[in-house]
């Protein structure tokens, strides 16, 4: 779709259930798919990172761990590691940090969103899955905030709704669907 | 994107720090000292950073907040257990063959990773032969990292990190506690050297046969990592290891070729042979 031609990074978040949608969502993700995506999803400090080997296994896209300074590339999904946040420059890198957690959690949401609402601008569409702490509300309002496109995995169909409650809370005008739906949308852009 | 006024306003301040109190963060992370920034900004009150540059430039309490705030780094003890148990397993017994070791806990902050370090050296019976320099550039940690004092609910996560270390001993051997807090064995720091030395304006200050420098260089952009990546290489004995963060990588830098993959899953690079 033309309009939505200007998008160039799509930065999701999820917690608590966020796995399964999140999968739903990558999967239908075409080999060809032009814009870069983030993912924040928590997980417990000292897991290995399956997540990574989960998702590559069902993909078309290329999904790697972030790892610090790694160069940001087109149709590449990278994944928050344990333990870290994810930030992203606007040089075109990636960058962690292993500052404080932020609602309990490292990776968080909000910093994720936050430094790409930062180095995307309104050239970002932000997607807060499900889960059960508010973390990812802030940092979606400041992809709004940005000019980015902000949308919800709907409430009362997620496994956890606290999380993207917070966020519609917070961003009352963020389009809202199920997996099905967000991926409809994304895999257009 | 970033507004360019911020943008500007955030170089005008980190140029201020470094030109009025001699602290350099002009060359890290854009995307984490923002973040910092931000939150500073929004803690101390101020409704942007040029007002915020004003309270720096005018008001002597601003300073020192500032800085602790952008340096300050909380650790755990044996944090990534099995870069610990690597260095027990694969690195020490190289380091044996030594009769006298330099290690370098360089960004030290509270002293988690140091007391690690000692802790090992001892159980593996090094530790009378080694002197540690552990180095920050904030004041307070040093102090903090000097005093080895630490909440006492913070100890368990500790302990379990270093038993899936390999550790040879309890690590209630080494501290005592009283009040909710933690204070460790002051023999550990006998052979410590805790010392102001920075990253971005320091030179070598001696031959190393083991650097530790964990999740530090991830605050710092390309250049400032290259020129970091030298200092260590330079720092180092021909063979000289170095640590670094579990997601840390030389890939990505300039200074690749000055260091083997000893053991690349843990980030444990060697000196190469110049």
């Amino acid at each position: 779709m033309s309009s939505n031609a200007r998008i160039m990074a799509v930065a999701i978040g999820g917690s608590a259930g966020a796995v399964a949608s999140l999968s739903l969502i990558l999967k239908e993700l075409p080999v060809d798919y032009r814009p870069t995506v983030f993912v924040t999803v928590h997980l417990r400090a000292d897991s290995k990172s399956v997540l990574v080997d989960v998702l590559r296994a069902q993909c078309q896209i290329e999904v790697c761990e972030a790892e610090d300074k790694m160069p940001i590339r087109q149709g590449t999904a990278y994944i928050a590691p344990p333990n870290y946040h994810l930030l992203v420059e606007n040089t075109g890198a990636l960058a962690l940090s292993t500052d404080e957690p932020v609602h309990f959690s490292r990776p968080s949401i909000d910093v994720l969103f936050e430094s790409a609402a930062d180095a995307y601008g309104a050239a970002l569409v932000g997607v807060v899955l499900s889960g059960a702490n508010r973390d990812g509300a802030h940092g979606l309002s400041a992809i709004r905030a940005a000019g980015g496109i902000v949308m919800i995995e709907d409430p009362s169909a997620a496994y956890a709704s606290t999380m993207p409650l917070a966020a519609w809370n917070a961003c009352p005008e963020a389009q809202v669907g199920t997996p099905g739906q967000l991926a409809s949308f994304l895999k257009q852009l | 994107m970033t507004d360019r006024i911020e943008e500007l306003e955030i170089n005008l301040l980190l140029e201020a720090l470094y030109q009025r109190f001699h602290y350099d963060f002009r060359d890290y992370s854009k995307a984490s000292i923002t973040r910092r920034l931000r939150q500073l900004k929004e803690r101390l009150g101020y409704r942007n950073y040029s007002a915020m540059l004003e309270g720096l430039l005018h008001d002597p309490a601003v300073f020192p907040q500032m800085v602790g705030y952008l340096t300050v780094q909380v650790s755990e003890m044996f944090r990534d257990p099995s870069y610990f148990r690597a260095l027990r397993e694969k690195v020490v017994p190289h380091l044996r063959t030594y009769p006298s070791l330099k290690v370098w806990v360089a960004g030290c902050s509270g002293g988690e990773e140091l007391y690690s370090l000692a802790i090992l050296f001892r159980e593996e019976g090094l530790e009378k032969r080694t002197m540690f320099y552990a180095t920050d550039i904030n004041p307070r940690a040093l102090e903090i990292a000097a005093a080895g004092v630490y909440e006492l609910d913070r100890i368990k996560g500790f302990t379990e990190n270093h038993q899936q270390s390999g550790g040879r001993s309890s690590l209630s051997d080494y501290y005592t506690a009283a009040y909710g807090r933690a204070s460790f064995d002051r023999t550990l720091r006998e052979r410590v050297v805790f010392s102001d030395h920075s990253l971005v304006t320091d030179a070598v200050f001696g031959e190393m046969h083991l650097i530790s420098c964990r999740n530090v260089l991830i605050y710092f952009n390309n250049d400032l990592q290259d020129r970091t990546l030298k200092l260590f290489s330079d720092s180092l004995i021909r063979k000289g290891f170095l640590g670094l963060g579990s997601k840390e990588s030389l890939r990505f830098s300039s200074q690749s070729d000055a260091f083997q993959d000893f053991m690349l899953g843990e980030r444990i690079y060697q000196r190469r042979d110049p």
